[in-house]
Protein backbone atom coordinates (compact mmCIF):
# COMPACT_ATOMS: atom_id res chain seq x y z
CA UNK A 1 0.00 0.00 0.00
CA UNK A 2 3.07 2.07 0.00
CA UNK A 3 2.41 5.60 -1.36
CA UNK A 4 -1.59 5.19 -0.53
CA UNK A 5 -2.02 8.30 1.61
CA UNK A 6 -5.16 7.44 2.06
CA UNK A 7 -3.78 4.71 4.45
CA UNK A 8 -2.69 7.33 7.25
CA UNK A 9 -4.99 9.74 8.72
CA UNK A 10 -2.59 12.25 9.41
CA UNK A 11 -1.53 12.46 6.06
CA UNK A 12 -5.02 12.55 5.07
CA UNK A 13 -6.13 15.25 7.19
CA UNK A 14 -3.39 17.40 5.97
CA UNK A 15 -3.97 16.87 2.35
CA UNK A 16 -7.79 17.91 2.92
CA UNK A 17 -6.67 21.00 4.98
CA UNK A 18 -4.12 21.89 1.97
CA UNK A 19 -6.65 21.84 -0.26
CA UNK A 20 -9.31 23.64 1.66
CA UNK A 21 -7.03 26.76 2.56
CA UNK A 22 -6.07 26.45 -1.15
CA UNK A 23 -9.36 26.80 -2.21
CA UNK A 24 -10.68 29.59 -0.17
CA UNK A 25 -7.45 31.26 -1.00
CA UNK A 26 -7.87 30.76 -4.69
CA UNK A 27 -11.95 32.31 -4.28
CA UNK A 28 -10.58 34.97 -2.41
CA UNK A 29 -7.85 35.90 -4.66
CA UNK A 30 -10.51 36.02 -7.94
CA UNK A 31 -12.89 37.84 -6.26
CA UNK A 32 -10.10 40.98 -5.57
CA UNK A 33 -10.23 40.43 -1.73
CA UNK A 34 -7.25 39.33 -0.97
CA UNK A 35 -3.69 40.60 -1.84
CA UNK A 36 -1.62 37.16 -1.74
CA UNK A 37 1.32 39.44 -1.38
CA UNK A 38 -0.30 40.49 1.94
CA UNK A 39 -0.45 36.81 3.04
CA UNK A 40 3.35 36.38 2.30
CA UNK A 41 4.07 39.80 4.19
CA UNK A 42 2.10 38.31 6.74
CA UNK A 43 3.49 35.24 7.40
CA UNK A 44 6.96 36.34 6.90
CA UNK A 45 6.64 38.88 9.73
CA UNK A 46 5.63 35.91 12.14
CA UNK A 47 8.26 33.83 10.91
CA UNK A 48 11.09 36.11 10.53
CA UNK A 49 10.41 39.57 12.41
CA UNK A 50 7.98 38.75 15.80
CA UNK A 51 9.25 36.34 18.52
CA UNK A 52 10.32 35.42 21.67
CA UNK A 53 13.75 37.09 21.70
CA UNK A 54 11.30 40.14 21.65
CA UNK A 55 10.11 38.96 24.97
CA UNK A 56 13.93 38.25 26.39
CA UNK A 57 14.59 41.71 25.74
CA UNK A 58 11.94 42.91 27.98
CA UNK A 59 12.79 40.72 30.68
CA UNK A 60 16.57 41.08 30.31
CA UNK A 61 16.52 44.82 30.33
CA UNK A 62 13.86 44.47 33.73
CA UNK A 63 16.85 42.51 35.19
CA UNK A 64 19.11 44.73 34.52
CA UNK A 65 17.33 48.34 35.54
CA UNK A 66 15.24 48.63 37.95
CA UNK A 67 13.64 51.86 36.84
CA UNK A 68 12.67 49.75 33.88
CA UNK A 69 10.86 46.89 36.11
CA UNK A 70 8.92 49.35 38.11
CA UNK A 71 7.70 50.51 34.75
CA UNK A 72 7.05 47.52 33.72
CA UNK A 73 5.04 46.71 36.57
CA UNK A 74 3.03 50.07 36.48
CA UNK A 75 2.25 50.31 32.59
CA UNK A 76 3.42 47.63 30.44
CA UNK A 77 1.85 48.43 27.49
CA UNK A 78 4.30 51.63 27.35
CA UNK A 79 7.38 50.10 29.46
CA UNK A 80 7.39 47.26 26.57
CA UNK A 81 6.57 50.03 23.72
CA UNK A 82 9.64 52.02 24.68
CA UNK A 83 11.64 48.69 23.02
CA UNK A 84 9.65 48.95 19.90
CA UNK A 85 7.11 45.92 20.46
CA UNK A 86 3.66 46.64 19.88
CA UNK A 87 1.15 45.84 17.81
CA UNK A 88 -1.54 42.83 17.41
CA UNK A 89 -2.39 41.02 19.96
CA UNK A 90 0.11 43.56 22.09
CA UNK A 91 -2.21 46.25 22.14
CA UNK A 92 -3.07 46.04 26.55
CA UNK A 93 -0.11 44.64 27.95
CA UNK A 94 0.41 43.39 31.77
CA UNK A 95 3.90 42.04 33.20
CA UNK A 96 3.55 39.85 36.16
CA UNK A 97 6.27 38.99 38.10
CA UNK A 98 7.65 35.45 39.94
CA UNK A 99 8.96 35.80 43.31
CA UNK A 100 10.35 33.59 45.93
CA UNK A 101 7.13 33.09 47.28
CA UNK A 102 4.95 32.87 43.81
CA UNK A 103 5.17 31.53 40.49
CA UNK A 104 3.18 32.91 37.61
CA UNK A 105 1.15 31.31 34.94
CA UNK A 106 -0.59 32.01 32.10
CA UNK A 107 -3.26 30.42 30.13
CA UNK A 108 -6.60 31.12 27.90
CA UNK A 109 -8.85 28.87 28.69
CA UNK A 110 -11.52 29.80 25.99
CA UNK A 111 -9.32 30.30 23.16
CA UNK A 112 -5.83 30.67 22.11
CA UNK A 113 -5.21 34.55 23.50
CA UNK A 114 -1.06 34.73 24.14
CA UNK A 115 1.17 38.21 23.66
CA UNK A 116 2.05 37.96 20.45
CA UNK A 117 3.95 41.43 20.41
CA UNK A 118 6.47 39.86 22.31
CA UNK A 119 6.30 36.18 22.18
CA UNK A 120 5.48 35.99 18.42
CA UNK A 121 2.78 32.87 17.41
CA UNK A 122 1.52 30.69 20.12
CA UNK A 123 3.01 26.85 20.24
CA UNK A 124 0.27 24.17 19.65
CA UNK A 125 0.26 23.05 22.92
CA UNK A 126 -0.69 26.32 24.52
CA UNK A 127 -3.94 26.70 21.63
CA UNK A 128 -4.87 22.27 22.60
CA UNK A 129 -7.44 21.47 25.01
CA UNK A 130 -4.84 19.71 27.43
CA UNK A 131 -3.28 22.41 28.37
CA UNK A 132 -6.24 24.94 28.68
CA UNK A 133 -8.26 22.39 30.60
CA UNK A 134 -5.62 21.24 33.05
CA UNK A 135 -3.20 24.47 33.61
CA UNK A 136 -6.61 25.84 35.89
CA UNK A 137 -6.87 22.73 37.70
CA UNK A 138 -3.51 21.25 37.96
CA UNK A 139 -0.87 23.75 37.29
CA UNK A 140 1.90 21.72 39.42
CA UNK A 141 1.11 18.38 37.23
CA UNK A 142 1.18 20.66 34.42
CA UNK A 143 4.41 21.87 34.95
CA UNK A 144 5.84 18.43 35.90
CA UNK A 145 5.52 17.65 32.23
CA UNK A 146 7.59 20.71 31.38
CA UNK A 147 10.24 19.19 34.14
CA UNK A 148 9.70 22.60 36.47
CA UNK A 149 8.99 20.59 40.17
CA UNK A 150 8.02 23.70 42.20
CA UNK A 151 8.45 23.69 46.62
CA UNK A 152 5.50 22.76 47.89
CA UNK A 153 5.22 26.08 49.73
CA UNK A 154 5.75 28.12 46.63
CA UNK A 155 2.18 30.05 45.62
CA UNK A 156 0.94 29.05 42.51
CA UNK A 157 -1.39 31.64 40.31
CA UNK A 158 -2.92 31.34 36.79
CA UNK A 159 -3.67 33.99 34.86
CA UNK A 160 -6.67 33.25 32.86
CA UNK A 161 -6.81 35.55 29.79
CA UNK A 162 -10.49 35.89 29.31
CA UNK A 163 -10.30 39.58 28.73
CA UNK A 164 -7.83 41.61 26.25
CA UNK A 165 -5.22 42.03 28.56
CA UNK A 166 -2.28 39.73 27.16
CA UNK A 167 0.12 38.54 30.18
CA UNK A 168 3.92 38.65 29.96
CA UNK A 169 5.86 36.12 32.94
CA UNK A 170 8.74 37.80 34.21
CA UNK A 171 10.81 35.12 35.23
CA UNK A 172 13.29 34.97 38.46
CA UNK A 173 17.05 36.08 37.15
CA UNK A 174 18.72 33.44 38.28
CA UNK A 175 22.01 33.45 40.75
CA UNK A 176 25.02 33.75 39.14
CA UNK A 177 24.49 36.07 36.77
CA UNK A 178 25.88 39.41 38.48
CA UNK A 179 27.59 41.56 36.16
CA UNK A 180 25.93 39.89 32.95
CA UNK A 181 25.04 42.52 29.98
CA UNK A 182 21.34 42.64 28.99
CA UNK A 183 22.38 40.59 25.38
CA UNK A 184 23.54 37.68 27.95
CA UNK A 185 20.46 37.82 30.19
CA UNK A 186 18.07 37.96 27.56
CA UNK A 187 19.65 34.46 26.33
CA UNK A 188 18.42 32.53 29.58
CA UNK A 189 14.53 33.71 28.73
CA UNK A 190 13.09 30.93 27.16
CA UNK A 191 9.64 31.48 25.95
CA UNK A 192 7.94 28.89 27.67
CA UNK A 193 9.72 31.14 30.64
CA UNK A 194 7.76 33.51 29.67
CA UNK A 195 4.70 31.86 29.97
CA UNK A 196 5.32 30.08 32.70
CA UNK A 197 5.55 26.73 31.79
CA UNK A 198 9.46 26.69 32.24
CA UNK A 199 12.19 28.93 34.62
CA UNK A 200 15.12 30.98 33.47
CA UNK A 201 17.88 28.81 32.14
CA UNK A 202 20.70 28.89 34.26
CA UNK A 203 23.86 30.29 33.56
CA UNK A 204 25.77 27.37 33.13
CA UNK A 205 23.39 25.87 30.98
CA UNK A 206 23.74 29.11 28.45
CA UNK A 207 25.02 28.29 24.75
CA UNK B 1 -22.55 29.56 25.38
CA UNK B 2 -21.41 26.58 26.79
CA UNK B 3 -19.45 25.39 24.08
CA UNK B 4 -16.50 23.38 23.07
CA UNK B 5 -14.01 26.46 23.87
CA UNK B 6 -14.92 26.21 27.84
CA UNK B 7 -12.23 23.60 28.49
CA UNK B 8 -11.09 24.75 32.16
CA UNK B 9 -11.01 21.97 34.38
CA UNK B 10 -11.93 19.03 31.74
CA UNK B 11 -10.35 16.14 31.74
CA UNK B 12 -8.92 13.55 29.58
CA UNK B 13 -7.43 15.12 27.13
CA UNK B 14 -4.15 13.60 27.96
CA UNK B 15 -0.62 14.43 28.21
CA UNK B 16 0.48 18.26 26.90
CA UNK B 17 3.08 16.95 24.69
CA UNK B 18 5.22 20.37 24.31
CA UNK B 19 7.23 19.34 20.96
CA UNK B 20 10.97 20.62 21.21
CA UNK B 21 12.62 23.41 18.56
CA UNK B 22 8.93 23.59 17.55
CA UNK B 23 8.57 24.97 14.27
CA UNK B 24 6.06 28.39 13.87
CA UNK B 25 4.38 26.14 10.96
CA UNK B 26 3.59 22.19 10.40
CA UNK B 27 2.48 22.51 6.94
CA UNK B 28 2.09 25.25 4.44
CA UNK B 29 -1.62 25.58 4.44
CA UNK B 30 -1.13 26.58 8.13
CA UNK B 31 0.76 29.77 6.59
CA UNK B 32 -1.45 30.80 4.07
CA UNK B 33 -4.67 29.99 6.91
CA UNK B 34 -2.78 32.87 9.18
CA UNK B 35 -2.38 34.93 6.51
CA UNK B 36 -5.97 34.44 5.34
CA UNK B 37 -7.70 34.76 8.60
CA UNK B 38 -5.56 37.96 9.08
CA UNK B 39 -6.16 39.53 5.56
CA UNK B 40 -10.03 39.15 5.83
CA UNK B 41 -10.28 40.38 9.40
CA UNK B 42 -9.20 43.20 7.44
CA UNK B 43 -12.23 43.70 5.88
CA UNK B 44 -13.43 45.41 9.14
CA UNK B 45 -17.06 43.63 8.19
CA UNK B 46 -16.69 41.58 11.66
CA UNK B 47 -14.78 42.00 15.04
CA UNK B 48 -12.61 40.00 17.06
CA UNK B 49 -15.43 39.00 19.34
CA UNK B 50 -17.59 37.93 16.12
CA UNK B 51 -14.66 35.75 15.15
CA UNK B 52 -14.50 34.10 18.68
CA UNK B 53 -18.08 33.24 18.45
CA UNK B 54 -17.76 31.78 15.34
CA UNK B 55 -14.62 29.74 16.70
CA UNK B 56 -16.93 28.46 19.76
CA UNK B 57 -19.52 27.31 17.62
CA UNK B 58 -18.01 24.93 15.71
CA UNK B 59 -19.59 21.58 16.53
CA UNK B 60 -18.33 19.75 19.41
CA UNK B 61 -16.80 16.92 18.40
CA UNK B 62 -15.27 18.96 15.25
CA UNK B 63 -13.77 21.49 17.29
CA UNK B 64 -12.30 18.95 20.07
CA UNK B 65 -10.62 17.12 16.81
CA UNK B 66 -9.40 20.08 14.83
CA UNK B 67 -6.12 21.62 14.97
CA UNK B 68 -6.33 25.71 15.36
CA UNK B 69 -5.86 26.60 12.70
CA UNK B 70 -8.36 24.17 11.45
CA UNK B 71 -11.05 25.89 13.78
CA UNK B 72 -9.68 29.45 12.03
CA UNK B 73 -10.89 28.29 8.84
CA UNK B 74 -13.99 26.70 9.18
CA UNK B 75 -14.84 29.74 11.39
CA UNK B 76 -13.55 31.96 8.35
CA UNK B 77 -15.57 29.97 6.10
CA UNK B 78 -18.76 30.66 8.23
CA UNK B 79 -18.12 34.76 8.29
CA UNK B 80 -17.13 34.82 5.02
CA UNK B 81 -20.80 33.68 3.87
CA UNK B 82 -22.40 35.51 6.84
CA UNK B 83 -21.64 38.51 5.57
CA UNK B 84 -22.10 38.35 1.78
CA UNK B 85 -18.51 37.63 0.59
CA UNK B 86 -18.48 33.93 -0.73
CA UNK B 87 -21.32 31.47 -0.91
CA UNK B 88 -21.15 27.78 0.02
CA UNK B 89 -21.05 26.81 -3.56
CA UNK B 90 -17.84 28.94 -4.72
CA UNK B 91 -16.05 27.26 -1.26
CA UNK B 92 -17.27 24.04 -2.55
CA UNK B 93 -15.98 24.95 -5.98
CA UNK B 94 -12.59 26.28 -5.20
CA UNK B 95 -13.49 29.41 -7.64
CA UNK B 96 -15.90 32.62 -8.25
CA UNK B 97 -19.03 32.36 -9.40
CA UNK B 98 -20.73 35.88 -8.99
CA UNK B 99 -19.95 39.29 -7.42
CA UNK B 100 -20.24 39.58 -3.68
CA UNK B 101 -20.33 42.19 -1.04
CA UNK B 102 -17.86 44.57 -1.31
CA UNK B 103 -15.50 44.95 2.23
CA UNK B 104 -13.81 48.68 3.00
CA UNK B 105 -11.14 47.56 2.73
CA UNK B 106 -9.02 45.16 1.34
CA UNK B 107 -5.07 44.70 3.14
CA UNK B 108 -2.51 44.97 0.59
CA UNK B 109 0.98 43.80 0.83
CA UNK B 110 2.22 47.38 1.58
CA UNK B 111 -0.21 47.89 4.16
CA UNK B 112 0.53 44.76 6.38
CA UNK B 113 3.34 46.26 8.87
CA UNK B 114 1.24 49.30 9.65
CA UNK B 115 -1.48 47.29 10.48
CA UNK B 116 -0.28 44.42 12.39
CA UNK B 117 1.80 47.66 14.41
CA UNK B 118 -1.07 48.79 15.23
CA UNK B 119 -3.33 46.05 15.60
CA UNK B 120 -6.79 46.97 17.39
CA UNK B 121 -6.91 48.35 20.52
CA UNK B 122 -10.21 47.62 22.25
CA UNK B 123 -10.19 50.03 25.29
CA UNK B 124 -12.53 52.70 25.78
CA UNK B 125 -13.44 55.62 27.55
CA UNK B 126 -16.34 55.66 29.93
CA UNK B 127 -17.98 57.99 32.00
CA UNK B 128 -19.45 55.69 35.31
CA UNK B 129 -16.85 55.36 37.56
CA UNK B 130 -15.93 51.71 38.41
CA UNK B 131 -18.42 49.61 40.52
CA UNK B 132 -16.20 48.17 42.72
CA UNK B 133 -12.70 49.06 43.93
CA UNK B 134 -9.62 47.01 44.20
CA UNK B 135 -9.80 44.53 47.90
CA UNK B 136 -13.62 44.26 46.89
CA UNK B 137 -15.07 40.68 47.16
CA UNK B 138 -17.16 39.96 44.64
CA UNK B 139 -18.91 36.93 43.06
CA UNK B 140 -19.48 35.71 39.76
CA UNK B 141 -23.05 35.93 38.53
CA UNK B 142 -24.23 32.16 37.83
CA UNK B 143 -25.37 32.31 34.10
CA UNK B 144 -25.48 30.28 31.02
CA UNK B 145 -26.37 32.48 28.28
CA UNK B 146 -27.01 30.69 24.75
CA UNK B 147 -24.72 33.80 23.53
CA UNK B 148 -20.92 35.30 23.42
CA UNK B 149 -19.98 35.43 27.23
CA UNK B 150 -15.84 35.16 28.55
CA UNK B 151 -16.99 34.65 31.50
CA UNK B 152 -16.07 30.17 31.52
CA UNK B 153 -17.73 27.99 33.50
CA UNK B 154 -15.31 26.84 35.98
CA UNK B 155 -15.77 30.68 37.25
CA UNK B 156 -19.58 31.00 37.84
CA UNK B 157 -20.96 31.59 40.92
CA UNK B 158 -17.64 31.78 42.38
CA UNK B 159 -16.28 34.59 45.37
CA UNK B 160 -12.75 36.34 44.41
CA UNK B 161 -11.28 39.22 45.23
CA UNK B 162 -10.84 42.54 42.65
CA UNK B 163 -7.18 42.52 42.90
CA UNK B 164 -7.13 45.36 40.30
CA UNK B 165 -9.23 47.67 38.00
CA UNK B 166 -7.84 46.99 34.11
CA UNK B 167 -9.66 49.47 32.42
CA UNK B 168 -12.87 49.97 30.15
CA UNK B 169 -12.99 47.66 27.69
CA UNK B 170 -15.68 47.09 24.06
CA UNK B 171 -18.33 44.31 26.23
CA UNK B 172 -17.44 41.21 24.10
CA UNK B 173 -20.49 39.47 25.13
CA UNK B 174 -22.41 42.20 23.26
CA UNK B 175 -20.10 43.11 20.51
CA UNK B 176 -20.06 39.71 18.99
CA UNK B 177 -23.28 40.14 18.38
CA UNK B 178 -23.66 43.38 16.54
CA UNK B 179 -24.99 45.05 19.79
CA UNK B 180 -22.84 47.39 19.91
CA UNK B 181 -19.30 47.92 21.65
CA UNK B 182 -21.24 49.45 25.35
CA UNK B 183 -17.48 49.79 26.73
CA UNK B 184 -17.50 48.33 30.51
CA UNK B 185 -14.86 48.56 33.21
CA UNK B 186 -12.93 45.01 33.63
CA UNK B 187 -11.29 44.14 36.70
CA UNK B 188 -9.00 41.28 37.44
CA UNK B 189 -10.61 39.09 40.29
CA UNK B 190 -9.07 36.32 41.80
CA UNK B 191 -10.24 33.00 43.22
CA UNK B 192 -8.50 30.61 45.85
CA UNK B 193 -8.32 27.50 44.32
CA UNK B 194 -10.57 25.39 46.92
CA UNK B 195 -13.32 28.21 46.10
CA UNK B 196 -13.56 27.16 42.35
CA UNK B 197 -12.54 23.16 42.75
CA UNK B 198 -13.47 22.33 46.26
CA UNK B 199 -12.40 19.51 48.49
CA UNK B 200 -9.06 18.23 47.16
CA UNK B 201 -7.88 21.41 45.39
CA UNK B 202 -4.16 21.96 45.76
CA UNK B 203 -3.99 24.97 48.58
CA UNK B 204 -1.48 27.21 46.82
CA UNK B 205 -3.31 27.54 43.80
CA UNK B 206 -5.25 30.64 43.26
CA UNK B 207 -6.89 31.30 39.81
CA UNK B 208 -7.74 34.64 37.87
CA UNK B 209 -9.73 35.82 35.34
CA UNK B 210 -10.44 39.07 33.69
CA UNK B 211 -14.25 40.41 34.13
CA UNK B 212 -16.57 42.68 32.76
CA UNK B 213 -17.82 44.84 35.60
CA UNK B 214 -21.84 43.12 34.27
CA UNK B 215 -20.51 39.51 35.43
CA UNK B 216 -20.02 40.79 39.26
CA UNK B 217 -21.95 41.25 41.89
CA UNK B 218 -21.07 42.38 45.50
CA UNK B 219 -20.79 39.96 48.54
Amino acid sequence: MSGDHHDHHHDNHYSDMQARVRALETVLTEKGLIDPGALDAIVETYETKVGPRNGARVVARAWSDAAFADWLSRDATAAIASLGYTGRQGEHMRAVFNTNATHNLVVCTLCSCYPWSVLGLPPVWYKAPAYRSRAVIDPRGVLREFGVTLPEEKRIRVWDSTAELRYLVVPQRPAGTDGWSEADLAGLVTRDSMIGTGLARLPETAA
Amino acid sequence: MNGPHDLGGQMGFGPIAPEADEPWFHADWERRALGVTLACGAFGAWTIDESRHARENIPPAAYLAASYYEIWIRALEVLLQRHGFVTADEIAAGKSLSAGAAPKRVLTAEMVAGVLARGGPCDRPLSQVPRFAVGARVRTRNVNPTTHTRLPRYARGKTGIVEAVQGSFVFADDNAHGRGENPQWVYTVVFDGPEIWGEGSDPTLSVSIDAWESYLEPV
